[in-house]
């Protein structure tokens, strides 16, 4: 067993380069006053275990790197992965209620930083990573198999939705969409209901040949480098093929990164995207909105549904609103979760948790007791969550507590909702 | 001691205290200009206002309500601590003795009182930093050190108000902890008092981009 030792003069150089206006200040006026303890879901879900609250986390990890100076054994680096990782979904709900407007997440996300600087990481996310950096998507899917997914699903929605194709590399189209690769691999059938709606829709779009991963796992990953190319391989596709916007599958971080994070990644101006990047939420939403898509009322469903606010598309995205909007539009019976909105919690399953795996299963799934609770408390029997890594974590949770729900996307059910006009029905019992 | 203690140490500790801040400030902007630029692309006016003026009213965020006693604590401690001496009689007649500057003054009964209010709440404040948790949990002996040296000034003025013990030493000893106070603020959390709004600032635009609220 030789691991490299820990490089000090490096981590000193990222402490340094880290120790900006607003971590300088955020240590120094940080009152130890633990009002972050109550906004946090580890905290909470470990019957109020100090040990959990938001600026102990940050003391543990970015704090004693600072204090010890990066004097740190590899061991040492190895422990503070279960800080860093094990108890922080970097859902920035700590942030809100700081009274000095600290941002606890963002400390713990430096420290990640730090940590994959010495090759320090969650070993499914190390996997992740190199699937990034040798394919551009988390799954390690090759862009062939990714065409040829595309064309069968395109096969099977157009019997469904005659006229309906799936192009890739299409220039003159208005919008270039992006994925989450398990789409590709695992659910392509998201992909085809996603065709679906933009049929219906007549919204023109296209997948890239290459650049089609909507995710970014480097970011939770500390792996800025990885994060940024990932971001670019997907700015560089929308200027190649001349559209207007970039529409982003039902994730939650894919949206962050792709719209928030990435271009100060790239150091672009203003820290804004250069076109514009749109969230599907937003998408279905403002096609509703048009008349571009009619909802059956009759088709509308009646069972009881709530709605998941993932972080990274409420708190971290504003688009609560727009999500309201659909759920009305399509169930009769909405039901609230509480909190919600930009202060919802989070549902355990963000900041790389889900992807992290096995090892990090049992600890998932006691940190999304929060998130049970307040689904059981909805009444409800339908989860919609926009995100995927809400989705994977509200069906453990459903599992693991007998919620006894259905989780969904959007897109699961609106296509099957709409008034479509006579040419986009299948033409029946053609064999 | 009397002499040396409001003339010259004055004039120092006064200097250092706003020098010391104008020059943290002033820091501050430069390297945050440099490494931040997160914080001024998205800096909205309204957003700050909303963020700051949230958090300086009595439970206008939900992580008060969350703590009534601990806010009420807080807000009754901050308004005795920043109102108490620059209404108080007895410096406003040396504001005017000296400089001819006069302002409002409160009766010195209700100075007296706002000084007990003040011993309260950092009582309530103390006992919440030992009993509870959450608070025990990151508080070091560093946060008892600073707070001494905010409630000194306040002890020894409450002693020399009603004459108790050695007048004259009592005086002396409220005028240097005064200034040892003032000295200490631009270099410790307590420069909170100023940094607090730049800081809210921030982060009502940083989430108020969004149209999420930070209260």
């Amino acid at each position: 067993m030789t691991a490299p030792a820990v490089n000090v003069d490096v981590i000193r150089e990222m402490l340094k380069a880290l120790r900006g206006g607003r971590f300088r200040v955020w240590m120094s006026i940080c009152a130890h006053c633990g009002l972050c303890a109550e906004s946090c879901l580890f905290y909470l879900a470990h019957d109020r275990d100090p040990a959990y609250m938001p600026a102990y986390k940050v003391r543990q990890t970015l704090g004693r790197l600072y204090k010890k100076k990066g004097r740190l054994s590899r061991e040492e680096l190895e422990a503070m992965v279960d800080v860093a990782y094990g108890q922080c979904t970097l859902c920035r709900r700590c942030a809100m209620y700081c009274p000095f407007g600290i941002d606890p997440a963002a400390m713990i996300a430096a420290a990640r930083i730090i940590l994959t600087s010495q090759d320090v990481i969650p070993e499914a996310l190390r996997q992740i990573i190199a699937n990034y950096q040798a394919t551009g998507n988390q799954m390690a899917v090759t862009d062939e198999e990714f065409a040829e997914t595309c064309e069968w699903m395109a096969e099977e929605a157009s019997e469904e939705m005659p006229g309906l194709t799936i192009p890739i590399e299409q220039e003159g189209v208005e919008m270039l969409y992006l994925i989450n690769a398990r789409e590709a691999k695992f659910y392509p059938q998201d992909i085809a209901e996603a065709a679906m709606i933009f049929h219906a829709a007549g919204q023109s779009f296209t997948f890239a040949r290459h650049g089609w991963e909507a995710t970014n796992l480097a970011m939770f990953a500390g792996d800025i480098r990885t994060a940024a190319s990932l971001v670019r391989q997907a700015y560089d596709a929308a200027k190649r093929l001349g559209v207007k916007k970039i529409g982003m599958t039902e994730c939650g971080h894919a949206y962050r990164s792709m719209r928030y994070e990435g271009p100060y990644w790239l150091g672009l101006p203003g820290g804004e995207p250069p076109l514009p990047v749109v969230h599907s939420v937003q998408l279905f939403a403002e096609y509703l909105k048009a008349g571009r898509l009619t909802i059956d009322p009759a088709k509308r469903i009646a069972e009881p549904a709530t709605y998941q606010d993932p972080c990274n598309i409420s708190r971290g995205g504003g688009l609560w609103e727009e999500a309201r909007f659909l759920m009305r539009s399509m169930f009769t019976d909405f039901r609230e979760m509480q909190p919600n909105r930009e202060y919802n919690q989070c549902c355990g399953g963000g900041g790389g948790f889900v992807p992290m795996g096995g090892p990090y299963k049992k600890r998932r799934m006691e940190s999304g007791r929060i998130k049970a609770e307040q689904i059981r408390a909805s009444g409800a029997k339908i989860v919609v969550a926009p995100c995927h890594n809400c989705f994977d974590q509200l069906k453990d949770l459903n599992v693991e507590y007998d919620l006894g729900v259905r989780v969904i996307h959007f897109k699961t059910v609106l296509p099957s909702m709409l008034i479509l006009p006579e040419e986009m029905k299948p033409t029946p019992a053609e064999e | 001691m009397y002499e040396l203690a409001t003339g010259p140490l004055a004039w120092i500790s006064f200097g250092i205290f706003v020098v010391g801040m104008v020059v943290r400030g002033v820091l501050l902007y430069v390297i945050t200009r440099r490494t931040d630029p997160v914080v001024f692309d998205h800096l909205s006016l309204k957003w700050s206002l909303l963020s700051i003026g949230r958090w300086l009213l009595p439970f206008g965020s939900r992580g008060m309500r969350q703590k009534p006693v601990f806010t009420a604590a807080a807000f009754v401690f901050h308004i005795c601590l920043l109102a108490t001496p620059i209404f108080l009689l007895a410096h406003n007649v040396l504001w005017d003795e000296r400089w001819g500057l006069r302002w409002w003054t409160l009766p010195e009964q209700v100075t007296d009182a706002m000084t007990l209010l003040l011993f309260v709440s950092a009582l309530v404040l103390v006992l919440r930093r030992v009993f509870s948790p959450e608070a025990r949990i990151v508080t070091t002996a560093y946060d008892y050190f600073l707070l001494a040296i905010v409630l000194a000034p306040f002890v020894t003025g409450f002693l020399a108000y009603h004459q108790w013990l050695n007048y004259k030493a009592v005086l002396n000893a409220h005028i240097v902890f005064s200034e040892i106070l003032l000295v200490t603020i631009p270099f410790t959390k307590l420069g909170h008092f100023f940094l607090f709004f730049l800081t809210r600032a921030h982060m009502g635009s940083e989430f108020g981009r969004r149209g999420a609220r930070t209260w």
